[in-house]
């Protein structure tokens, strides 16, 4: 073997490691998933003795009411929560974008909830919504007002999920967005300033467009997050009441502890996966066009 | 389109003052010159009249409007930036019609007006373009031309050619100059480098840690600088400084110095009376020195060809100097040559304060 093709191979060698692990971590339980996923598996059972039953957990998940409602939760879950965490984190971003005395310590405050384990959300919310000796209906009752039924209710219950996850996760766009914002070249804003631009112009017509890279990244990690929510809201409603925030992770959970099914669960473990593996290619493909286009422009730029 | 005056202007950062009781007019259409080292304060003056940086003290008039607290789209103005500051999402058109377009101009004459402008520098082939497919000067015509759709009274340019080669610097200073000719408005020029503030300005205006040296005419700030840093930032090459004394013997004043004494003209005797005896700085620029016979004889340690002319590379009463003189027969190191200077071209500083005599 000549030393040229030798010097070739050491990175593969490097790699081999991470690859042999990545292999038995990652590969090796998807091969696993996709093969129970055809089989009527019951824990009780080994996989040996489940019987295959080809694509049936499949075709009968699509004819589950409650499946569908699972899922039909899942993406208004992500919907709502992932355009209110862009709105408001993007928009906090802007306002604290300044030199004022004691940002840095606002900005500190501002992503502490993302820090914190999301068991601990969960529960922490959880008694925040108590019915009786929760903060909120103290409150609403200390002013008169009318106790509301915030995990009782199956409207308010997906509502106060909803505020849990956006209370925890707006501060990861917050700084992302933050970031973005102050690598942005400050003479473009100043020349915008010069144009005539007015703060609300300078956002929409200079600001937002530059950082569209950024946001469009986060945009789709946060998406791809909400999809996995699992443990916030395990704690604070377990999926109910009734199905009202029943998302995928859940059902996914309780098919395969409460119902036994696991051929079933591992179908819809698939399916999640499925969604979650197109939004990471959105982003991938993103990304390589991102830098195709600058790599275009710097040949430009080199030939000018 | 007004005069622009400042009035007692000042500038803190927190505790540290860069300027202090700046005062400075400029008549109506012309054509003015910042310069000085960096740090002297030349561009946080800029970006205080553009609205940019907060005025800490004193009045910015553009006609009888103070406009020192005014917003920057308040003070009818249009800028050139050092980095071109373009819009790095919008292309050409769109990057020089962005003013028209808030202003709510209406469609066909945006459109009529960004062509016209762009004809003038040559960028309606790139219209389309965004600027990061454009080469560096292509950008800077861009950035020029936003500034010039707006029709503004003032226009204020931040180092704009700092970041060309050579070459092209040379030459879009000289379109500049046509412009400047063409549309005759107050413009506002801030450089370190002296060659653009000569050929650029209608009036120089020197700066130096945040206070004004000198201002005049370019002609006035070579011929009569008021103090040795004008004199020695002025001019290129540099002018030469050495110490000397002034001594008068048999009714000539003349500024002597170790192996030298260049006789000073009679006018000069009177103002210089008090400092008889006395050291001073004597400035002489490369320029002033012709070679001839019965002058001081001077060794060539370097030459530097440049063409039509030579620098060469010398030595004074102990001092390095250089002397530039015109290409007739090459001149090697090594040599030993004779050269004049006219005591009317010599400038005098106080060596104290620095001041001219």
């Amino acid at each position: 073997m000549s030393i040229a093709r030798t010097n070739r191979l050491t990175p593969y060698l490097f790699l081999a490691p991470a690859g042999l692990v990545l292999l038995f971590a990652l590969f090796y339980p998807i091969c696993y998933m996709i093969y129970a996923s055809f089989l009527d598996w019951n824990p009780s059972q080994r996989i040996g003795e489940a019987d295959f039953v080809g694509i049936r957990n499949y075709t009968k998940l699509f004819s589950d009411p409650a499946f569908r409602e699972s899922m039909w939760v899942t993406l208004k879950f992500a919907a709502v929560v992932v355009t209110l965490e862009m709105i408001i984190g993007v928009g906090l971003a802007l306002l604290l974008d300044r030199n004022i005395r004691g940002m840095s310590v606002l900005r500190t405050l501002f992503i502490l909830p993302m820090m914190i384990a999301p068991i601990v959300v969960g529960l922490m919310w959880r008694y925040m919504y108590h019915p009786t000796v929760g903060i909120f209906n103290k409150t609403l009752k200390s002013w008169g007002f009318d106790p509301i039924p915030w995990l009782s209710d199956g409207n308010w219950a997906f509502a106060s999920v909803i505020i849990a996850d956006v209370w925890q996760w707006t501060p990861f766009i917050f700084i992302l967005s933050l970031a973005a914002l102050q690598s942005l070249p400050s003479s473009a804003i100043e020349a915008s300033k010069i144009d005539g631009a007015t703060g609300w112009q300078q956002i929409i017509y200079i600001k937002l467009p530059l950082m569209l890279p950024v946001l469009i990244v986060t945009l789709l990690l946060r998406l791809i997050d909400s999809f996995k929510v699992l443990e916030v809201v395990l704690v604070m409603t377990n999926g109910g009441p009734g199905l009202s925030t029943e998302i995928m992770s859940l059902r996914i959970n309780r098919t395969a502890s409460e119902f036994r099914e696991l051929g079933e669960a591992a179908a819809m473990s698939n399916l999640l996966l499925i969604v979650l593996l197109i939004l990471t290619f959105t982003m991938f493909i993103y990304n390589k066009a991102q830098d195709a286009r600058a790599a275009r422009l710097r040949a430009v730029e080199e030939e000018a | 389109m007004p005069e622009i005056r400042l009035q007692q202007l000042r500038k803190d950062y927190g505790a540290v003052n860069v300027i202090e009781n700046l005062n400075l007019e400029m008549a109506d259409g012309e054509f003015t010159v910042l310069v000085g080292p960096s740090g002297c304060g030349k561009s946080t003056t800029l970006r205080m009249i553009a609205g940019l940086e907060s005025v800490t003290g004193g009045q910015i008039m553009i006609g009888d409007r103070d406009v020192s607290q005014l917003e920057p789209k308040e003070r009818d103005l249009a800028m050139v930036f050092q980095d071109y500051a373009l819009y790095p999402h919008m292309n050409v058109a769109k990057n020089m019609s962005f003013a028209l377009r808030l202003a709510r101009m209406n469609k066909s004459d945006i459109e009529k007006r960004v062509k016209e402008v762009a004809a003038t520098l040559d960028l309606t082939a790139y219209l389309d373009r965004k600027p990061a497919e454009l080469s560096g000067g292509q950008r800077q015509r861009v950035a020029m031309g936003r500034a010039l759709v707006r029709d503004a009274g003032t226009f204020l340019f931040d180092e704009p050619l700092s970041n060309l080669d050579a070459k092209l610097r040379g030459q879009m200073r000289a379109e500049l100059a046509l412009m400047s000719q063409r549309i005759k408005k107050n413009m506002i020029y801030v450089t370190h480098d002296q060659v653009e503030a000569m050929t650029l300005g209608d009036k120089i205006v020197v700066m130096k840690f945040g206070e004004i040296m000198q201002a005049g005419t370019p002609e006035e700030l070579y011929r009569s600088p008021a103090n040795k840093f004008v004199a020695g930032f002025i001019g290129s090459p540099t002018m030469n400084f050495l110490t000397a004394e002034l001594v008068e013997e048999g009714g000539v004043l003349s500024a002597t110095g170790q192996g030298f004494a260049i006789p000073l003209p009679d006018a000069r005797k009177a103002s210089l009376q008090a400092h008889h005896d006395r050291t001073i700085h004597l400035g002489i620029r490369p320029s002033s020195f012709s070679e001839g016979p019965g002058g001081l004889k001077m060794p060539i340690i370097l030459s530097e060809y440049i063409g039509a002319q030579s620098v060469l590379i010398s030595e004074l009463g102990g001092q390095r100097v250089s002397i530039e003189v015109n290409t007739v027969a090459p001149i090697r190191a090594g040599e030993e040559r004779e050269f004049t200077v006219q005591g009317d071209e010599v400038h005098l500083f106080d060596p104290k304060t620095e001041a001219a005599l």
